[in-house]
């Protein structure tokens, strides 16, 4: 009675849970009759079993037999090599025949070391260990059974399932899941084992709720199984025997919803974060058949040695699920059940959406074998060529992870692989959905594992060159550390030498110490002596000609230029001759002093010169001299120029040098324009000088209308040039930019040259009422131009109004200058008049 | 024994091109019986004309570019182009107006970008918006008078006559209510603009049921989830807002129920904007899309110099497509924001 009303609650509580929904998912046709309506059926011991040494996820087991050995049914054939890894038995006894590569279940049809065992017929067991009282174990000794048994995840993937059962220690599992859901269409073979043996499934369940103590334990059902559902709710109804009450929650038909993240957020509506895995949000999910597996190896001993796989698809006769030894070679187990195979079809390991093309069909059964299917060409046509995409995007509707499939099929098939990445591609779970419902049939998954696959070599070889690259570097730093070891030694021996030799010489002679006897930097000190002899000199023509600085710039020249050969040999020394290096730099470091004071003296000397030869500077720096030196200046400048595009379009082997020669032209360029403005300077001094002496007619007053046509021309110069900045190249904007910025300068110089010439104008204007008298301005002249001006205003304004969109620009702006225009000549027109008022 | 090899998934759904290019067609033609019903035959005409002239210009470019032409003709892109074309171009407009939209349309607008699915913009907006720039006289002037506003019905010989003839009689022609109600505010009030009979008893007479039934023809589209909610719904509420906050003064704008029942609205909002190649594919990107659509067509149609602006609003929609995707990914499963931008920043 108790067991009655206990079981009452809890399938109240199955469908008390609300169920939440993914995004996506596709509806394909089921197909599950073709094999669902019959029961179990048992195969029987294949004359031979192929058994790969590698059927999970992990390291592959290693070999505990040898050729000729017998085995007995359940024995350990290969341990478990590592954590994750499990062990493999023997599905049956008999003799082992050999262990050698042999092709085994994979998309490539690749090889891989296997046990074949010959079997007897005789089917004997080794000894197992059973157990009744399953439920008292502690979990460390569930787990070690579990262990023993070899079992990996049965749903497809086959993960160890020890480890499954073994979360880390930072999780805290609250939630245990069975996943029932089996989406795929045509397998049935979760449905089946639960229809026959819901009591081992729930017992299982029980015994993984021991282990794993979670808060709740849930099992997640599509509705297209309802006598599966119904025994699991009879199983439950007599077991009471659970530590956590087992809920059953249906949900509604939908591919992929037995896929673990899917699941997992219908169940619970929580999702597992990209890169993580379930234990880290608390939960745990296992297969049906796993759970099953699971509890027989703890109840009964018996390893994972068979399992429920569905044959199904219209090329075989006796559709239905069986339980089959592992390594039972497909060929034969099809043979058993009517296999009738047409020429060119696919048999396929796994369902339709997931499961992959066999290349041999004598590949043996493995433990994540769920289904063989061998469809024939009416219910599984041939793929149709693909079309172009359409972006329609029904694809991104499909999707469970909630990617955009199509554009991913861009990034792939553009190898934007970055891309690709950045759209989250490793989030892809390859269940096909978006290649169900493309309109184009284009194959997107293959798409996505070529992406993943390429990806991952990508890393693989980043990796690789990575740790290369850090040997080298770690080679080198050691190579150079070496190197200025013994740099510094023979450093220190070497000043010891100098100062030894030093001390000898000033005893003898009175000659500078610094002299050293070193082989190898006697060319640093020629020139170094030179360089003094070059500053001594520099610095004698200092102490004579302080009237004439012309001198002293040609000894502060020389010396530049001396010092500029001494940075380029010390350049060349830096990479044919590293010892001279510290000597060549010191003479480079003291010559660069010289050099200075060169300058220094310079400066001062035309300082003074300057001051002192104002007068005659007068005379001697005219107009001429200071275009001369604009004109050196801008010759400067545009070199500087295009030293700076070299320099920008360089290959990264020359930038330095080229670097360098542009620092040494910026200065020039510097010093031409302090050249040029200094004359400028001295000009306009000069001139004022002129004006205070009374010497006024010879101050030409500037041509303004010459002034005026110069801005002008600079003015629409600027406006072109800013049109094609606008309209330029990307590559070419940088340049342009910089045409630009100087016309602007120009303009801005025109255009205060003009005033100036104006203000000199006004100034003669007002100084001189004769002249101006005699000068009288033209007012007829200047009405006429002023209505011409105002005529063609209204005109533009006109054309303004009716232009097309794209010239408004450009006639808006003709209609400023002009309006600009007319009002010039207007006050042009008024102060003439009022000038003729005045007299 | 020979298996075949072949990638997952094995199955394949019923879905094809060429079947969502056929609804799509199908779906057009309660309106064109409108069309036909208010207007004449014009536009029956021209549907069969310019499909006529895409389908021998998709065949011409297939050969010279080295395609299978029946693999490409049967996705039925071509034919979509042309019959879209045909219902938006005037009816009176003559024969060469509509050969050089769609020839232009097929050979520019698609397989000079590489063909279906590679065209960055709205072929058949590219054709009518060439048109309507190098032809502006005969893309306005060629518009039909409502029939029930005739003595007589528009007769075939009349409609043949004009597109081939270039002879429109008298009163056949007019211009389009946006047209008049555009230029007739300027200077009048909202009564008496309405009183000239194009406007009807209702909004504008004809168009409302043209555009009546080609929101009919989209729905369909919609419920079978041929074309997103989104865009069309997008396009609306991008033309009805802006009507409804700045141009609610009947005496100075085009009413909001004007701008939505007549013109290219219904035919532009679910079958022109929705053309999947050269519009946003995100859901996200599509909302955004369709109200920038609205946005313009209200723009121009209110302050441009066009009565009608859907092609120009669609054009410009398409240059900022692929840009508005890339800040518009969905939110995948495992992450807790979506992804915005080109950039690979938050990667590691």
């Amino acid at each position: 009675m108790s067991a009655m009303t206990k079981s009452s609650s809890q399938i109240i509580a199955t469908s008390g849970r609300e169920v939440s929904d993914f995004h996506g998912g596709i509806h394909p046709a089921e197909m599950k009759k073709q094999s669902s309506e019959t029961p179990i059926s048992i195969v029987g011991v294949p004359p031979k079993l192929v058994l790969p040494l590698q059927q999970h996820i992990g390291q592959a087991c290693k070999v505990l037999v040898e050729v000729g050995q017998q085995v007995k049914k359940g024995q350990l054939l290969a341990e478990a090599d590592g954590y994750i890894s499990v062990g493999l038995h023997a599905p049956s006894s008999g003799r082992i025949e050999s262990i050698d590569e042999q092709v085994v279940a994979h998309p490539s049809g690749q090889s891989d070391l296997c046990i074949t065992i010959a079997t007897d017929g005789q089917d004997e067991w080794c000894e197992l260990e059973t157990c009744e009282e399953y439920l008292s174990l502690d979990a460390e000794t569930i787990r070690a059974k579990v262990r023993a048994a070899g079992i990996a995840g049965m749903g497809g993937a086959g993960f160890p399932s020890d480890v499954k059962i073994t979360p880390p220690k930072s999780a805290n599992i609250t939630t245990l899941i069975l996943n029932a859901a089996e989406c795929e269409p045509y397998i049935t073979a979760d449905d089946r084992l639960m229809r026959e043996r819901a009591d081992q499934v729930i017992a299982g369940l029980n015994l993984l709720n021991k282990v794993l103590g979670p808060k709740e334990c849930l099992i997640g059902i599509e509705d297209n199984k309802p006598e599966a559902i119904q025994a699991l709710q009879s199983a439950i109804a007599n077991t009471d025997t659970a530590d956590c009450e087992i809920e059953l929650c249906v949900a509604p038909t939908k591919y992929p919803s037995g896929g673990e993240k899917q699941l997992i957020k219908i169940l619970t509506g929580k999702e597992v974060p990209s890169g993580k895995i379930p234990a880290d949000i608390g939960v745990v999910c296992h297969n049906v058949g796993t759970v099953v597996a699971m509890y027989r190896a703890v109840r009964f001993g018996e390893p994972l040695i068979s399992r429920i796989t569905t044959l199904t698809g219209e090329q075989i006769g006796k559709r239905g699920n069986v339980e089959v030894l592992l390594g039972t070679p497909i060929s034969w187990l099809l043979s058993e059940y009517d296999y009738k195979p047409h020429k060119y079809e696919r048999l396929i390991m796994g369902g339709p959406m997931m499961g992959f093309n066999l290349t041999d069909s004598d590949v043996p059964v493995v433990k994540t074998t769920n289904c063989i299917l061998a469809p024939d060409h009416k219910e599984m046509p041939l793929p149709e060529p693909a079309q172009a995409c359409i972006r329609c995007g029904l694809c991104a509707e499909a999707c469970p992870a909630e990617l955009l499939p199509q554009q991913l099929y861009w990034f792939a098939r553009g190898q934007e692989y970055e891309k690709a990445e950045h759209h989250n591609l490793f989030d892809c779970i390859e269940c096909g959905a978006c290649s169900f419902v493309c309109p184009s049939s284009i194959p997107l998954v293959q798409y996505y594992r070529h992406a993943k696959g390429e990806i991952k070599q990508q890393r693989a070889d980043q990796a690789k060159s990575d740790q290369a690259r850090e040997r080298f570097e770690a080679r080198q730093a050691r190579l150079e550390q070496e190197a200025a070891e013994k740099a510094a030694k023979r450093k220190a021996r070497a000043e010891a030498a100098a100062k030894a030799q030093a001390e000898k010489k000033a005893k003898a002679v009175d000659a500078p110490a610094e002299k050293s006897s070193e082989v190898d930097a006697k060319k640093a000190a020629v020139a170094e002596a030179l360089a003094r002899a070059e500053a001594k000199k520099a610095e004698k023509a200092q102490a004579e000609a302080q009237q004439n600085p012309e001198e002293l710039k040609d000894a502060w020249d020389k010396a530049q230029s001396k010092l500029d050969k001494m940075l380029d040999a010390l350049e060349s020394a830096k990479e044919n001759n590293p010892e001279n290096v510290e000597k060549l730099t010191r003479a480079v470091e003291k010559n660069q002093m010289r050099v200075n004071q060169a300058k220094q003296a310079w400066e001062k000397a035309s300082k003074e010169a300057d001051t002192l030869n104002f007068a005659e500077a007068r005379v001697t720096i005219d107009q001429t001299s200071v275009d001369e030196l604009q004109v050196a200046f801008e010759k400067a400048e545009s070199k500087l120029a295009k030293m700076e595009d070299a320099l920008a379009n360089a290959q990264p082997e020359q930038v330095e040098k080229l670097t360098r020669a542009v620092d040494k032209n910026k200065v020039r360029v510097d010093q031409a324009k302090q050249a040029w403005e200094d004359a400028k300077t001295a000009l306009s001094a000069a001139q004022v000088a002129a004006s205070d002496s009374d010497e006024k007619e010879t101050v030409e007053l500037p041509d303004l209308a010459e002034l005026e046509l110069a801005l002008e021309k600079a003015e629409s110069k600027l406006i072109k040039m800013e049109d094609a900045l606008a309209n330029a190249q990307p590559e070419q904007v940088e340049k342009l930019t910089r045409a630009v910025d100087k016309n602007k300068v120009r303009v801005e110089q025109a255009r205060l040259a003009l005033e100036d010439g104006k203000k000199l104008h006004a100034d003669a204007k007002n100084e001189g009422a004769a002249v101006a008298a005699e000068e009288k301005p033209d007012i007829g002249a200047l009405e006429v131009a002023l209505e011409k001006a105002e005529s063609k205003l209204m005109k533009m304004e006109d054309a303004l109004a009716n232009a097309q969109p794209e010239q408004v620009e450009k006639l808006t702006r003709a209609v400023n200058k002009n309006q600009q225009r007319v009002k010039v000549a207007q006050e042009e027109l008024n102060s003439a008049r009022a000038a003729l008022e005045g007299n | 024994m020979a298996l075949l090899t072949l990638t997952s998934p094995h199955a394949k759904g019923s879905n094809r091109t060429a079947n969502l290019m056929r609804w799509v067609i199908a779906m057009t033609i309660p309106g064109l019986i409108a069309q036909t019903v208010f207007f004449g035959w014009g536009n029956l005409h021209n549907v069969l004309w310019c499909c006529l002239v895409a389908v021998v210009c998709e065949i011409l470019i297939l050969k010279v570019r080295k395609r299978p032409v029946m693999f490409y003709l049967n996705d039925y892109s071509a034919v979509v182009t042309a019959v879209l074309l045909g219902i938006a171009l005037p009816p009176f407009a003559p024969w060469w107006v509509s050969l050089v939209a769609t020839a232009f349309a097929i050979i520019f607008g698609k397989h000079l970008y590489g063909g279906m699915g590679y065209n960055p913009f709205n072929p058949a907006m590219i054709g009518y918006a060439l048109v309507l720039v190098s032809f502006p006289v005969a893309m306005t002037t060629n518009w039909a008078v409502p029939q029930p506003l005739l003595d007589s019905p528009i007769t075939i010989g009349a409609t043949l006559d004009a597109i081939w003839g270039g002879t429109v009689m008298d009163g056949l022609s007019g211009a389009t209510p946006l047209d008049v109600y555009k230029h007739e505010i300027a200077h009048s009030i909202s009564d008496d603009v309405l009183e000239n009979p194009i406007f009807g008893a209702g909004f504008s007479m004809g168009w409302e049921w043209v555009n009546v039934m080609f929101l009919l023809g989209g729905l369909v589209l919609l419920a079978k989830k041929i074309i997103p909610w989104q865009t069309p719904v997008g396009v609306l509420l991008g033309l009805a807002l802006p009507s409804l906050l700045f141009g609610s003064d009947a005496d100075q704008y085009t009413p909001l129920m004007i701008h939505l029942l007549s013109g290219a609205t219904m035919l532009g909002a679910f079958f022109i904007a929705t053309d999947p190649v050269s519009s946003c594919t995100t859901k996200q990107g599509r909302l955004i899309f369709g109200v920038g659509v609205g946005v313009f067509t209200y723009l121009i149609r209110v302050y441009g110099s066009y009565p009608d602006a859907f092609a120009f609003a669609v054009l410009l929609m398409n240059f900022a497509a692929p840009f508005i995707d890339v800040y518009t990914q969905p939110r995948t499963y495992g992450y807790s924001a979506a992804k915005r931008g080109a950039k690979a920043k938050e990667e590691a």
